[in-house]
């Protein structure tokens, strides 16, 4: 995913010179086609969050695209108030990009473990969560990213990740899209995709199920989920973060005052998990479904 | 307006603005008031009938809580009409109590401290991607330089030889409770600025030739340091029972302290 990431936004520089990319000192054998493509344009701020996304919001509000880069909690727990204050308050065109969303670095322990970030970013009503399941929707989700001029966070998982999707449209704000049709789905975000065609595949219960992926959501779009909700026997929404403020707790909260409560399930890290190290195969061994 | 009847005006549409609301940090707000007015008649390229023009100079606040100085600056130099300082603080209006990017001429809300330089750094680096020729002056406290985000800007400013950047620390030597010194001892600030790669000045933040002396050296100067100006203040500057007291970093004039502020202010030479 963070190749696909590179390889699209160094396209999209060639063409747009409102474009910068500032890293937090992290990237490496990652962000080279782009520091060495355009070196007017690229940033390293050093191991200081804080100050590059203020530093983020003080050149977007420029006229510049910025992109801010690094991995895990580092560019959003450590600059929190940065990121409400300085990027979301002023409305401006940040996307901040954290590779390593979820277990990715599973084996590095609990401090690299992304898995309440969307609860964080979820609170600032300005920005849109970009949480693509593999590096097909990566390549996707920059029409949005080019198009849209509100702070965005864009949650990579790392590399080597197999491609499940085939678009043949654009990926549009809170719409769902099909990746396998069934009566009942999951509903995945990010990696939620790949842990869905698992569960898929290993439970006769869920043999049946399709596979539909929410890429882009958030508070802007919480309007969208009833209508498609309704359209299912049952919906397992599957993330790879804790439930409490996650994915399956935005979908909970988007359909709150409507009669859909009894189609909507929720698939989520269990937090026994924190405190516990190894790869993410091992890690998912804490997942659990509500269903 | 020349500078000093412009810092005049300015006292005493802020404490008007505070007392109106019983609202506080009146003391930070007349600590800065001689930066402003200097700055404002004298240094900073910006049109009040123009406030986006991509050539102004920026000014960002960081100490967002002085805002009733910089609210009635912006008035009085026409950015919109004096009348609007009234809705201070009151319910919807967009003058808020710490500085907010809504009001004509504001570039960041602040309120938080230690955002300002960061922001501010942003600012200067994309004006000199695009070789546009403006300048960013910052207002930070001297309190407020003990937040860490500060020191991370420093050092990136000095490595990308951003000699756009101008940061002014109103060093007024008092924070939220005590002096700066009893708090978290920040001195030498000289010695940490220049040992980051910075240029520095000093001057007296309420003698207004002093300042412009000051801001012009810090404005033309291009060598690829960022520069920082320390301006000594007194907080409280202009009204005799809030020079230095800690207390009117909250409390707020009512009507005869108001009076006399105001007589004190008028009678100043």
């Amino acid at each position: 995913m963070r190749n696909k990431f590179i390889e699209k936004l160094v396209q999209k520089a060639e063409i747009d010179e409102s474009i910068v990319l500032i890293v937090g000192d992290l990237g490496y054998n990652v962000i080279e086609p782009f520091s060495e493509k355009f070196p007017n344009r690229f940033f390293n701020a050093g191991i200081c969050e804080q100050s590059m996304a203020s530093m983020a919001a003080g050149m977007a509000s420029e006229g510049h695209k910025v992109f801010i880069y690094s991995i895990a909690n580092f560019p959003t727990f450590r600059c929190a108030e940065q990121i409400r204050n300085d990027i979301c308050y002023h409305n401006l065109d940040v996307t901040i990009v954290s590779v390593g969303g979820g277990l990715a670095y599973g084996n590095l322990g609990y401090s690299h473990h992304a898995i309440q970030d969307y609860g964080l970013i979820r609170l600032f009503p300005e920005i849109s969560i970009l949480s693509p399941g593999d590096p097909i929707e990566v390549d996707k989700l920059f029409e949005y990213i080019m198009n849209e001029t509100t702070p965005k966070y864009l949650r990579l998982r790392k590399s080597g990740e197999t491609n499940y999707t085939n678009y043949n449209e654009n990926i549009s704000a809170g719409r769902w899209n099909k990746i396998i049709a069934g009566k009942s789905i999951f509903l995945t975000t990010g990696n939620g995709l790949e842990i869905a065609q698992r569960l898929r595949l290993e439970n006769k219960k869920f043999s049946d199920f399709g596979i539909y992926t929410c890429p882009i959501w958030g508070p802007k779009v919480s309007n969208l989920q009833v209508e498609q909700i309704k359209q299912f026997e049952v919906v397992i929404s599957v993330e790879d973060h804790l439930r409490d403020c996650g994915f399956g707790s935005w979908l909970n909260e988007s359909c709150e005052s409507n009669n859909v409560k009894n189609k909507l399930y929720n698939s989520y890290l269990d937090k026994s998990i924190i405190g516990k190290v190894g790869s993410e195969d091992y890690l998912l061994e804490n997942f659990k479904i509500e269903y | 307006m020349k500078s000093n009847s412009l810092a005049k005006q300015i006292r005493i549409e802020s404490l008007k603005m505070v007392n109106r609301i019983s609202g506080s940090h009146i003391g930070s707000a007349l600590s800065i008031t001689d930066i402003l007015a200097v700055l404002y008649t004298e240094i900073l390229n910006i049109d009040p009938s123009n406030p986006d023009l991509i050539t102004r100079d920026r000014l960002i606040l960081s100490k967002g809580h002085a805002c009733s100085s910089l609210y009635a600056c912006l008035a009085l130099k026409g950015f919109y009409n004096i009348e609007d300082l009234k809705t201070y603080g009151k319910d919807s209006s967009n003058l808020m109590n710490h500085v907010s990017h809504k009001v004509p001429g504001v570039e960041f809300s602040t309120g938080s401290l230690g955002h300002g330089l960061p922001f501010g750094l942003g600012k200067a680096n994309s004006l000199k991607i695009q070789k546009n020729s403006s300048q960013v002056f910052i207002i930070i406290g001297d309190g407020e330089l003990s937040e860490g985000s500060n020191f991370e800007a420093m050092l990136f400013a000095a490595h990308h030889d951003l000699d756009n950047l101008n940061l002014i620390i109103d060093y007024n030597n008092l924070q939220s409770l005590t002096t700066v010194g009893k708090t978290l001892n920040i001195l030498p600030i000289k010695e940490k600025f220049t040992s980051f790669g910075w240029e520095y000045y000093e001057c007296d933040g309420h003698n207004h030739n002093e300042l412009k002396l000051c801001l012009t050296k810090s404005y033309n100067s291009k060598n690829g340091k960022p520069k920082v100006i320390v301006a000594n203040t007194i907080k409280g500057k202009g009204v005799s029972y809030m020079e230095n007291k800690v207390e009117w970093h909250y409390k707020s004039p009512d009507e005869n302290l108001l009076r006399q502020a105001i007589k004190e202010i008028e009678n100043a030479k």
